[in-house]
Protein backbone atom coordinates (compact mmCIF):
# COMPACT_ATOMS: atom_id res chain seq x y z
CA UNK A 1 0.00 0.00 0.00
CA UNK A 2 1.36 3.47 -0.88
CA UNK A 3 1.76 5.69 2.17
CA UNK A 4 -1.19 7.68 3.08
CA UNK A 5 0.23 11.21 3.10
CA UNK A 6 -0.33 14.41 1.26
CA UNK A 7 3.61 15.41 1.39
CA UNK A 8 4.77 16.66 -2.20
CA UNK A 9 1.53 15.49 -4.29
CA UNK A 10 -0.10 18.70 -5.02
CA UNK A 11 1.26 22.19 -5.08
CA UNK A 12 -0.48 26.02 -4.74
CA UNK A 13 0.05 27.06 -8.40
CA UNK A 14 -1.56 30.03 -7.99
CA UNK A 15 -2.47 32.91 -5.51
CA UNK A 16 -4.87 36.18 -5.86
CA UNK A 17 -6.92 38.34 -3.86
CA UNK A 18 -9.13 41.65 -4.14
CA UNK A 19 -8.20 44.92 -2.99
CA UNK A 20 -8.82 44.63 0.86
CA UNK A 21 -11.56 46.77 2.41
CA UNK A 22 -12.09 48.52 5.66
CA UNK A 23 -15.02 46.46 7.08
CA UNK A 24 -18.59 47.82 4.80
CA UNK A 25 -16.39 49.66 2.11
CA UNK A 26 -16.50 47.12 -0.38
CA UNK A 27 -17.71 48.80 -3.75
CA UNK A 28 -19.23 45.62 -5.10
CA UNK A 29 -20.78 42.34 -3.41
CA UNK A 30 -19.42 39.65 -1.92
CA UNK A 31 -20.32 37.39 -4.43
CA UNK A 32 -18.56 39.71 -7.18
CA UNK A 33 -15.48 40.19 -4.29
CA UNK A 34 -15.44 35.94 -5.02
CA UNK A 35 -15.18 35.99 -8.63
CA UNK A 36 -12.55 38.67 -8.94
CA UNK A 37 -10.30 36.91 -6.50
CA UNK A 38 -10.44 33.49 -8.13
CA UNK A 39 -9.90 35.20 -11.48
CA UNK A 40 -6.75 36.66 -9.94
CA UNK A 41 -5.55 33.66 -8.76
CA UNK A 42 -6.07 32.25 -12.06
CA UNK A 43 -4.10 34.75 -13.49
CA UNK A 44 -1.18 34.77 -11.07
CA UNK A 45 -1.22 30.95 -12.26
CA UNK A 46 -1.16 31.38 -16.03
CA UNK A 47 -4.30 29.07 -15.85
CA UNK A 48 -7.50 29.02 -17.95
CA UNK A 49 -10.41 29.46 -15.36
CA UNK A 50 -12.25 27.31 -17.39
CA UNK A 51 -9.79 24.69 -16.34
CA UNK A 52 -11.43 24.59 -12.69
CA UNK A 53 -13.45 21.64 -11.61
CA UNK A 54 -13.78 21.84 -7.90
CA UNK A 55 -13.95 24.81 -5.24
CA UNK A 56 -13.22 24.20 -0.93
CA UNK A 57 -14.39 26.94 1.29
CA UNK A 58 -15.13 26.74 5.26
CA UNK A 59 -16.48 28.65 7.82
CA UNK A 60 -19.94 28.78 5.73
CA UNK A 61 -19.01 31.13 2.87
CA UNK A 62 -22.03 31.69 1.56
CA UNK A 63 -20.96 32.19 -2.28
CA UNK A 64 -22.04 28.92 -3.72
CA UNK A 65 -19.46 26.78 -5.37
CA UNK A 66 -22.63 25.75 -8.40
CA UNK A 67 -23.18 29.33 -8.76
CA UNK A 68 -19.30 30.45 -9.48
CA UNK A 69 -19.06 27.40 -11.63
CA UNK A 70 -22.28 28.16 -14.06
CA UNK A 71 -21.13 32.07 -13.70
CA UNK A 72 -17.32 30.61 -14.78
CA UNK A 73 -18.96 28.75 -17.19
CA UNK A 74 -17.09 25.80 -16.46
CA UNK A 75 -17.31 22.74 -18.77
CA UNK A 76 -17.90 20.32 -15.49
CA UNK A 77 -17.86 20.59 -11.29
CA UNK A 78 -16.40 17.85 -10.04
CA UNK A 79 -15.69 18.53 -6.40
CA UNK A 80 -18.23 21.28 -3.97
CA UNK A 81 -16.32 21.11 0.12
CA UNK A 82 -17.53 23.08 2.61
CA UNK A 83 -15.41 22.29 5.78
CA UNK A 84 -17.24 22.33 8.91
CA UNK A 85 -17.02 24.64 11.73
CA UNK A 86 -16.95 28.14 12.51
CA UNK A 87 -13.84 31.14 12.63
CA UNK A 88 -10.87 30.89 10.54
CA UNK A 89 -9.85 27.25 11.82
CA UNK A 90 -11.02 25.73 8.51
CA UNK A 91 -8.28 28.07 6.56
CA UNK A 92 -5.40 25.30 6.43
CA UNK A 93 -8.28 22.51 6.18
CA UNK A 94 -9.99 23.92 3.17
CA UNK A 95 -6.44 23.47 1.33
CA UNK A 96 -5.80 20.38 2.69
CA UNK A 97 -9.11 18.98 1.76
CA UNK A 98 -8.96 20.36 -1.85
CA UNK A 99 -5.53 18.44 -2.11
CA UNK A 100 -7.12 15.21 -0.47
CA UNK A 101 -9.35 15.86 -3.74
CA UNK A 102 -6.74 16.21 -6.55
CA UNK A 103 -4.36 13.64 -4.62
CA UNK A 104 -7.28 11.41 -4.78
CA UNK A 105 -8.50 12.01 -8.50
CA UNK A 106 -11.59 13.20 -7.71
CA UNK A 107 -10.48 16.49 -9.23
CA UNK A 108 -7.60 18.34 -11.11
CA UNK A 109 -8.04 22.06 -10.23
CA UNK A 110 -9.58 23.06 -7.25
CA UNK A 111 -9.76 26.28 -6.06
CA UNK A 112 -9.87 27.30 -2.60
CA UNK A 113 -11.72 30.55 -1.91
CA UNK A 114 -12.97 32.78 1.05
CA UNK A 115 -15.41 35.84 0.10
CA UNK A 116 -16.34 38.38 3.06
CA UNK A 117 -17.99 41.74 3.05
CA UNK A 118 -19.36 41.86 6.28
CA UNK A 119 -20.90 44.74 6.15
CA UNK A 120 -23.86 43.61 3.44
CA UNK A 121 -24.39 40.70 6.19
CA UNK A 122 -24.01 40.64 10.01
CA UNK A 123 -21.04 41.26 11.63
CA UNK A 124 -18.76 38.72 13.66
CA UNK A 125 -18.24 40.74 16.47
CA UNK A 126 -21.82 42.18 17.10
CA UNK A 127 -24.52 40.50 18.50
CA UNK A 128 -27.19 38.67 16.53
CA UNK A 129 -30.42 40.76 17.14
CA UNK A 130 -32.77 38.11 18.48
CA UNK A 131 -35.22 38.21 21.66
CA UNK A 132 -34.32 34.59 23.17
CA UNK A 133 -31.45 32.13 22.85
CA UNK A 134 -31.31 28.93 24.06
CA UNK A 135 -28.52 25.84 24.12
CA UNK A 136 -25.68 26.61 24.55
CA UNK A 137 -26.00 30.67 23.99
CA UNK A 138 -28.65 30.21 26.94
CA UNK A 139 -25.85 29.64 29.07
CA UNK A 140 -23.73 32.47 27.77
CA UNK A 141 -25.68 34.90 26.24
CA UNK A 142 -27.27 36.49 29.24
CA UNK A 143 -24.42 37.13 31.12
CA UNK A 144 -22.94 39.41 28.16
CA UNK A 145 -20.85 36.40 27.57
CA UNK A 146 -21.70 37.02 23.10
CA UNK A 147 -18.82 38.00 20.83
CA UNK A 148 -15.79 35.97 19.91
CA UNK A 149 -13.58 38.25 21.77
CA UNK A 150 -15.88 37.48 24.62
CA UNK A 151 -15.50 33.57 24.34
CA UNK A 152 -11.88 33.36 24.18
CA UNK A 153 -10.52 35.69 26.81
CA UNK A 154 -11.20 33.31 29.46
CA UNK A 155 -9.19 30.65 27.92
CA UNK A 156 -6.53 33.02 27.83
CA UNK A 157 -6.89 34.65 30.97
CA UNK A 158 -6.49 30.85 32.21
CA UNK A 159 -3.41 30.23 29.91
CA UNK A 160 -1.47 33.69 30.74
CA UNK A 161 -2.09 32.83 34.58
CA UNK A 162 -0.82 29.25 34.41
CA UNK A 163 1.99 30.26 33.13
CA UNK A 164 2.82 33.70 34.46
CA UNK A 165 2.85 35.05 30.82
CA UNK A 166 2.92 39.17 31.03
CA UNK A 167 0.66 41.33 28.79
CA UNK A 168 4.69 42.28 26.88
CA UNK A 169 3.73 38.94 24.94
CA UNK A 170 0.53 39.52 23.46
CA UNK A 171 2.06 43.27 22.65
CA UNK A 172 4.87 41.71 20.49
CA UNK A 173 2.70 40.06 18.42
CA UNK A 174 0.16 42.58 17.56
CA UNK A 175 3.22 44.90 16.79
CA UNK A 176 4.91 42.31 14.83
CA UNK A 177 2.30 42.04 12.50
CA UNK A 178 1.29 46.17 12.42
CA UNK A 179 5.47 46.23 11.83
CA UNK A 180 5.13 44.22 8.46
CA UNK A 181 1.87 45.73 7.16
CA UNK A 182 3.69 48.73 6.74
CA UNK A 183 5.88 47.35 3.97
CA UNK A 184 2.73 45.84 1.95
CA UNK A 185 0.64 47.98 0.31
CA UNK A 186 -2.23 45.45 0.16
CA UNK A 187 -2.09 45.81 4.31
CA UNK A 188 -5.65 47.88 5.66
CA UNK A 189 -3.21 49.06 7.80
CA UNK A 190 -0.59 49.89 5.54
CA UNK A 191 1.07 53.71 6.67
CA UNK A 192 -0.91 53.23 10.02
CA UNK A 193 1.94 52.14 12.50
CA UNK A 194 1.76 51.21 16.05
CA UNK A 195 3.71 51.71 18.73
CA UNK A 196 4.12 49.77 22.10
CA UNK A 197 2.69 53.28 23.43
CA UNK A 198 -0.46 53.22 21.36
CA UNK A 199 -0.84 49.63 22.21
CA UNK A 200 -0.32 50.23 25.62
CA UNK A 201 -3.09 53.33 26.02
CA UNK A 202 -5.91 51.46 23.51
CA UNK A 203 -8.76 50.95 25.10
CA UNK A 204 -10.09 47.24 27.05
CA UNK A 205 -12.26 44.91 24.70
CA UNK A 206 -12.45 42.46 26.97
CA UNK A 207 -9.35 41.62 29.52
CA UNK A 208 -6.96 40.59 28.79
CA UNK A 209 -7.09 41.82 25.16
CA UNK A 210 -7.06 45.18 24.07
CA UNK A 211 -8.25 46.75 21.25
CA UNK A 212 -5.05 46.18 19.02
CA UNK A 213 -5.14 42.23 20.22
CA UNK A 214 -8.08 42.02 18.27
CA UNK A 215 -8.78 41.13 14.57
CA UNK A 216 -10.17 44.14 12.10
CA UNK A 217 -13.25 43.17 10.32
CA UNK A 218 -12.87 43.68 6.52
CA UNK A 219 -14.47 43.27 3.06
CA UNK A 220 -12.81 41.51 0.24
CA UNK A 221 -11.41 37.95 -1.16
CA UNK A 222 -9.07 35.53 -1.41
CA UNK A 223 -8.43 32.45 -3.63
CA UNK A 224 -5.83 30.30 -4.28
CA UNK A 225 -5.02 27.37 -7.31
CA UNK A 226 -4.30 23.94 -5.59
CA UNK A 227 -3.37 21.21 -8.65
CA UNK A 228 -0.75 18.37 -8.81
CA UNK A 229 2.60 18.79 -8.09
CA UNK A 230 3.73 18.27 -11.71
CA UNK A 231 0.99 20.68 -12.92
CA UNK A 232 1.98 23.09 -10.76
CA UNK A 233 5.59 22.63 -11.69
CA UNK A 234 4.43 23.32 -15.35
CA UNK A 235 2.34 26.09 -14.87
CA UNK A 236 4.84 28.31 -13.00
CA UNK A 237 8.65 28.27 -12.12
CA UNK A 238 8.47 28.32 -7.66
CA UNK A 239 4.99 26.46 -6.91
CA UNK A 240 4.50 25.79 -3.46
CA UNK A 241 4.03 22.10 -2.40
CA UNK A 242 1.83 20.86 0.32
CA UNK A 243 4.16 18.89 2.74
CA UNK A 244 1.49 18.20 5.21
CA UNK A 245 -1.82 19.43 7.02
CA UNK A 246 -4.22 18.57 9.88
CA UNK A 247 -7.03 19.63 11.23
CA UNK A 248 -8.77 18.76 14.57
CA UNK A 249 -8.97 19.35 17.83
CA UNK A 250 -8.61 17.53 21.62
CA UNK A 251 -10.85 15.18 23.51
CA UNK A 252 -14.16 16.93 23.87
CA UNK A 253 -12.91 20.77 22.69
CA UNK A 254 -16.46 21.53 22.52
CA UNK A 255 -17.90 20.27 25.60
CA UNK A 256 -20.78 22.54 26.28
CA UNK A 257 -20.54 26.01 28.72
CA UNK A 258 -16.73 26.25 28.57
CA UNK A 259 -16.20 22.07 29.76
CA UNK A 260 -13.37 21.13 27.57
CA UNK A 261 -10.92 18.94 29.81
CA UNK A 262 -8.19 21.20 28.56
CA UNK A 263 -9.15 24.04 28.78
CA UNK A 264 -6.56 26.60 28.47
CA UNK A 265 -5.69 25.44 24.51
CA UNK A 266 -5.78 27.01 20.83
CA UNK A 267 -6.95 23.39 20.06
CA UNK A 268 -3.93 22.42 18.76
CA UNK A 269 -2.09 19.49 20.77
CA UNK A 270 -3.46 17.05 19.14
CA UNK A 271 -3.06 18.58 15.94
CA UNK A 272 0.54 19.76 15.18
CA UNK A 273 2.10 16.32 15.80
CA UNK A 274 -0.26 14.69 12.94
CA UNK A 275 1.15 18.06 10.87
CA UNK A 276 4.62 17.72 11.26
CA UNK A 277 4.60 14.24 10.75
CA UNK A 278 3.03 13.64 7.73
CA UNK A 279 5.57 16.95 6.32
CA UNK A 280 8.47 15.00 7.44
CA UNK A 281 9.99 18.16 9.66
CA UNK A 282 10.29 19.43 12.95
CA UNK A 283 9.58 23.35 14.29
CA UNK A 284 13.10 23.91 14.32
CA UNK A 285 12.89 23.70 10.11
CA UNK A 286 10.03 26.12 9.73
CA UNK A 287 11.54 29.74 7.87
CA UNK A 288 8.50 31.61 8.80
CA UNK A 289 4.73 31.62 10.31
CA UNK A 290 1.75 32.50 9.68
CA UNK A 291 -0.52 32.30 12.80
CA UNK A 292 -4.20 33.36 12.79
CA UNK A 293 -4.85 36.26 14.70
CA UNK A 294 -8.48 36.29 15.75
CA UNK A 295 -6.74 37.57 19.06
CA UNK A 296 -2.92 37.69 19.73
CA UNK A 297 -3.21 35.21 22.84
CA UNK A 298 -4.70 32.43 20.51
CA UNK A 299 -1.64 33.39 18.24
CA UNK A 300 0.97 32.83 21.58
CA UNK A 301 -0.98 29.30 22.62
CA UNK A 302 -0.43 28.14 18.76
CA UNK A 303 3.33 29.29 18.72
CA UNK A 304 3.73 27.23 22.12
CA UNK A 305 1.39 23.77 20.47
CA UNK A 306 3.20 23.92 17.36
CA UNK A 307 6.40 23.74 19.52
CA UNK A 308 8.34 26.54 18.34
CA UNK A 309 9.10 27.28 22.40
CA UNK A 310 7.41 26.01 25.41
CA UNK A 311 4.83 28.56 27.45
CA UNK A 312 7.23 28.65 29.87
CA UNK A 313 10.01 30.30 27.85
CA UNK A 314 6.68 32.80 25.99
CA UNK A 315 8.07 35.72 27.53
CA UNK A 316 11.60 35.32 26.25
CA UNK A 317 10.69 34.61 23.04
CA UNK A 318 7.54 36.78 22.32
CA UNK A 319 9.59 40.12 21.75
CA UNK A 320 9.18 42.26 18.56
CA UNK A 321 12.71 41.71 17.29
CA UNK A 322 12.42 37.81 17.31
CA UNK A 323 9.20 38.11 15.35
CA UNK A 324 10.46 40.25 12.65
CA UNK A 325 11.55 39.33 8.80
CA UNK A 326 14.04 39.19 7.83
CA UNK A 327 16.10 38.41 10.10
CA UNK A 328 14.07 37.25 13.46
CA UNK A 329 14.25 34.27 15.25
CA UNK A 330 10.77 33.16 14.37
CA UNK A 331 9.05 35.62 11.66
CA UNK A 332 5.52 35.54 12.06
CA UNK A 333 2.72 37.22 10.17
CA UNK A 334 4.67 38.74 7.21
CA UNK A 335 2.22 40.15 5.36
CA UNK A 336 0.33 42.04 8.62
CA UNK A 337 -2.07 39.27 8.75
CA UNK A 338 -5.45 39.37 10.14
CA UNK A 339 -4.62 42.04 12.43
CA UNK A 340 -3.07 45.11 9.80
CA UNK A 341 -2.99 43.42 6.67
CA UNK A 342 -7.12 41.93 5.90
CA UNK A 343 -9.44 39.96 8.00
CA UNK A 344 -9.58 37.52 5.04
CA UNK A 345 -10.60 34.79 7.54
CA UNK A 346 -6.78 33.90 7.41
CA UNK A 347 -6.95 32.44 4.10
CA UNK A 348 -4.74 35.72 3.40
CA UNK A 349 -2.35 34.07 5.55
CA UNK A 350 -1.92 30.77 3.42
CA UNK A 351 -1.34 33.13 0.60
CA UNK A 352 1.40 34.99 2.39
CA UNK A 353 2.81 31.58 3.14
CA UNK A 354 3.11 30.75 -0.82
CA UNK A 355 4.38 34.06 -1.39
CA UNK A 356 7.11 33.56 1.04
CA UNK A 357 8.24 30.20 -0.77
CA UNK A 358 7.80 31.89 -3.72
CA UNK A 359 10.48 34.64 -2.79
CA UNK A 360 7.34 37.32 -3.48
CA UNK A 361 6.72 38.62 0.24
CA UNK A 362 6.32 42.41 0.80
CA UNK A 363 8.94 40.99 4.08
CA UNK A 364 10.52 38.22 2.50
CA UNK A 365 12.79 35.43 4.53
CA UNK A 366 15.62 34.96 2.45
CA UNK A 367 15.55 31.58 1.42
CA UNK A 368 12.46 30.40 2.84
CA UNK A 369 12.05 27.07 2.15
CA UNK A 370 9.31 25.96 5.04
CA UNK A 371 6.44 28.06 5.49
CA UNK A 372 3.53 27.54 8.10
CA UNK A 373 -0.20 28.45 8.51
CA UNK A 374 -1.99 27.83 11.29
CA UNK A 375 -6.04 28.43 11.34
CA UNK A 376 -8.04 29.68 13.79
CA UNK A 377 -6.46 29.13 17.23
CA UNK A 378 -9.26 28.03 20.13
CA UNK A 379 -12.09 27.33 17.56
CA UNK A 380 -12.92 23.67 16.82
CA UNK A 381 -12.09 21.84 14.34
CA UNK A 382 -8.75 24.15 13.60
CA UNK A 383 -6.45 22.60 11.31
CA UNK A 384 -2.55 24.40 9.87
CA UNK A 385 -0.58 22.91 7.02
CA UNK A 386 2.99 23.57 5.85
CA UNK A 387 4.16 24.58 2.29
CA UNK A 388 7.68 23.37 1.36
CA UNK A 389 9.81 24.99 -1.67
CA UNK A 390 11.56 22.60 -4.61
CA UNK A 391 14.18 21.68 -2.26
CA UNK A 392 12.27 19.90 0.64
CA UNK A 393 9.94 17.82 -2.24
CA UNK B 1 -32.41 35.81 49.07
CA UNK B 2 -33.10 37.58 45.52
CA UNK B 3 -30.94 40.59 44.72
CA UNK B 4 -33.32 43.38 44.11
CA UNK B 5 -32.27 44.29 39.95
CA UNK B 6 -30.15 42.11 37.97
CA UNK B 7 -26.45 41.95 37.35
CA UNK B 8 -26.57 43.53 33.93
CA UNK B 9 -29.31 45.71 32.25
CA UNK B 10 -32.83 44.13 30.77
CA UNK B 11 -32.97 44.00 26.96
CA UNK B 12 -30.31 40.82 26.58
CA UNK B 13 -31.61 37.96 24.87
CA UNK B 14 -33.59 35.92 27.17
CA UNK B 15 -32.60 32.08 27.44
CA UNK B 16 -35.22 29.37 26.56
CA UNK B 17 -35.27 25.79 27.13
CA UNK B 18 -34.08 23.82 24.32
CA UNK B 19 -37.21 22.86 21.79
CA UNK B 20 -36.00 19.29 22.18
CA UNK B 21 -35.79 19.64 26.26
CA UNK B 22 -32.37 18.32 26.47
CA UNK B 23 -31.85 21.24 29.19
CA UNK B 24 -35.39 21.89 30.79
CA UNK B 25 -34.79 20.00 33.81
CA UNK B 26 -31.43 22.68 34.26
CA UNK B 27 -33.89 25.86 33.87
CA UNK B 28 -36.92 24.13 35.62
CA UNK B 29 -34.19 24.28 38.96
CA UNK B 30 -33.28 27.31 38.91
CA UNK B 31 -36.14 29.06 39.20
CA UNK B 32 -36.72 26.46 42.37
CA UNK B 33 -33.23 27.65 43.29
CA UNK B 34 -31.78 24.36 42.51
CA UNK B 35 -28.21 23.83 41.29
CA UNK B 36 -29.03 20.63 38.97
CA UNK B 37 -26.48 18.95 36.76
CA UNK B 38 -26.16 15.84 34.87
CA UNK B 39 -25.43 12.63 36.16
CA UNK B 40 -25.35 9.30 34.76
CA UNK B 41 -26.95 6.52 36.75
CA UNK B 42 -24.77 3.71 35.20
CA UNK B 43 -21.04 5.01 35.43
CA UNK B 44 -21.87 8.19 37.84
CA UNK B 45 -19.79 10.07 35.45
CA UNK B 46 -20.78 14.10 35.67
CA UNK B 47 -21.75 15.47 32.98
CA UNK B 48 -21.68 19.86 31.72
CA UNK B 49 -23.63 21.09 29.94
CA UNK B 50 -26.05 18.81 28.89
CA UNK B 51 -26.25 15.99 26.42
CA UNK B 52 -28.58 13.04 25.36
CA UNK B 53 -25.84 10.05 26.41
CA UNK B 54 -22.69 10.05 28.80
CA UNK B 55 -19.63 10.91 27.47
CA UNK B 56 -17.92 8.32 29.67
CA UNK B 57 -19.78 5.40 29.09
CA UNK B 58 -22.40 6.38 26.13
CA UNK B 59 -25.39 5.34 28.38
CA UNK B 60 -28.64 7.12 27.84
CA UNK B 61 -29.50 6.87 31.25
CA UNK B 62 -28.38 10.51 32.22
CA UNK B 63 -29.80 11.75 35.17
CA UNK B 64 -29.86 14.96 36.83
CA UNK B 65 -28.54 15.83 40.09
CA UNK B 66 -28.92 18.69 41.95
CA UNK B 67 -25.32 20.51 43.82
CA UNK B 68 -24.00 22.32 46.13
CA UNK B 69 -23.40 25.78 44.64
CA UNK B 70 -19.90 26.58 45.72
CA UNK B 71 -16.93 26.24 43.51
CA UNK B 72 -13.75 28.32 42.95
CA UNK B 73 -12.99 30.52 40.14
CA UNK B 74 -11.34 28.86 37.44
CA UNK B 75 -11.17 31.97 35.17
CA UNK B 76 -13.13 35.45 34.54
CA UNK B 77 -12.87 38.07 32.15
CA UNK B 78 -14.04 41.34 32.24
CA UNK B 79 -16.07 42.81 29.54
CA UNK B 80 -15.38 46.65 28.58
CA UNK B 81 -16.25 47.08 24.83
CA UNK B 82 -20.14 46.88 24.17
CA UNK B 83 -21.36 44.00 21.70
CA UNK B 84 -24.91 44.32 22.40
CA UNK B 85 -27.53 47.44 22.29
CA UNK B 86 -28.43 46.83 26.38
CA UNK B 87 -24.60 46.92 27.21
CA UNK B 88 -24.03 50.43 25.76
CA UNK B 89 -23.14 52.73 28.17
CA UNK B 90 -22.98 50.26 31.06
CA UNK B 91 -19.49 49.87 31.40
CA UNK B 92 -17.46 47.03 32.33
CA UNK B 93 -18.79 43.40 33.84
CA UNK B 94 -17.12 40.43 34.79
CA UNK B 95 -17.55 36.86 33.91
CA UNK B 96 -16.19 34.27 35.75
CA UNK B 97 -16.17 30.19 35.07
CA UNK B 98 -16.37 28.25 38.03
CA UNK B 99 -15.33 24.69 39.06
CA UNK B 100 -17.31 22.71 40.64
CA UNK B 101 -14.55 20.09 42.40
CA UNK B 102 -17.12 18.13 44.41
CA UNK B 103 -19.35 17.47 41.16
CA UNK B 104 -16.50 16.04 39.01
CA UNK B 105 -14.88 19.18 37.98
CA UNK B 106 -17.55 20.43 35.90
CA UNK B 107 -17.75 24.30 35.61
CA UNK B 108 -20.44 26.51 35.48
CA UNK B 109 -20.85 30.55 33.96
CA UNK B 110 -22.07 33.15 35.42
CA UNK B 111 -21.14 37.32 36.28
CA UNK B 112 -19.58 37.94 39.25
CA UNK B 113 -21.41 40.03 41.47
CA UNK B 114 -20.59 43.06 43.27
CA UNK B 115 -18.16 45.69 42.05
CA UNK B 116 -17.06 45.36 38.30
CA UNK B 117 -14.11 47.04 38.50
CA UNK B 118 -12.90 44.49 41.95
CA UNK B 119 -9.60 42.51 41.74
CA UNK B 120 -10.62 38.73 40.43
CA UNK B 121 -8.64 36.25 41.85
CA UNK B 122 -8.33 32.68 40.19
CA UNK B 123 -9.01 29.92 42.83
CA UNK B 124 -10.92 32.30 45.00
CA UNK B 125 -14.30 30.52 46.49
CA UNK B 126 -17.66 31.36 45.33
CA UNK B 127 -21.15 30.73 45.66
CA UNK B 128 -24.09 30.27 43.30
CA UNK B 129 -26.97 33.20 43.64
CA UNK B 130 -29.89 33.13 42.12
CA UNK B 131 -31.49 35.80 39.87
CA UNK B 132 -34.72 35.86 38.65
CA UNK B 133 -36.28 37.62 35.99
CA UNK B 134 -39.97 36.94 36.94
CA UNK B 135 -41.37 39.97 34.47
CA UNK B 136 -39.56 38.07 31.48
CA UNK B 137 -42.11 37.07 28.56
CA UNK B 138 -41.21 33.04 29.62
CA UNK B 139 -40.03 33.62 33.10
CA UNK B 140 -36.12 32.52 34.01
CA UNK B 141 -33.78 32.59 36.60
CA UNK B 142 -29.87 33.03 35.80
CA UNK B 143 -26.94 31.66 38.56
CA UNK B 144 -24.99 34.13 39.57
CA UNK B 145 -21.92 34.20 41.41
CA UNK B 146 -20.76 36.09 44.56
CA UNK B 147 -17.45 35.31 46.50
CA UNK B 148 -17.04 34.12 49.88
ZN1 LIG C 1 -21.84 6.80 32.08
Amino acid sequence: MKARTLRGRVAIAGVGETAYYKHGRAPVSEFQLALQAILAACADAGLDPRAIDGFASYSNDRNDPSRIAAALGLPELRFSNMQWGGGGGGGSAAVANAAAAVAGGLADCVVVFRALAQGQFQRFGAAPPVATVSGEQAMTFPYGLISPAQRFAMRVMRYLHEHDIRPEAQRAIALASYHHAQANPRAVMHGRPLTAEAYDASRWIVEPFRLYDCCMENDGAAALIVVSAERARDLRPRPAYLLGAAQGSEHRNAARAHNAPLYATSSFTTVAPHLYAMAGVGPGDVDVVQSYENFTGGVLMSLVEHGFFTAKEANDVLVVDNLLAPTGRLPLNTSGGNLAECYMHGLELVIEAARQIRGESTSQVEGAEVSMVISGPMVTPVSSLILGGAATV
Amino acid sequence: MAPAASYLPAGLPAPVPEPDGLDAPYWAGTRRGELLVQRCERCRAWQWGPEWICHACLSPEVGWTRVDGRGIIYTWERAWHPVHPALREHGPYIVVLVELAHAGGIRMLGNLLGDPRQVVTIGAPVEAVFEPHDDAKVPFTLVQWKVI
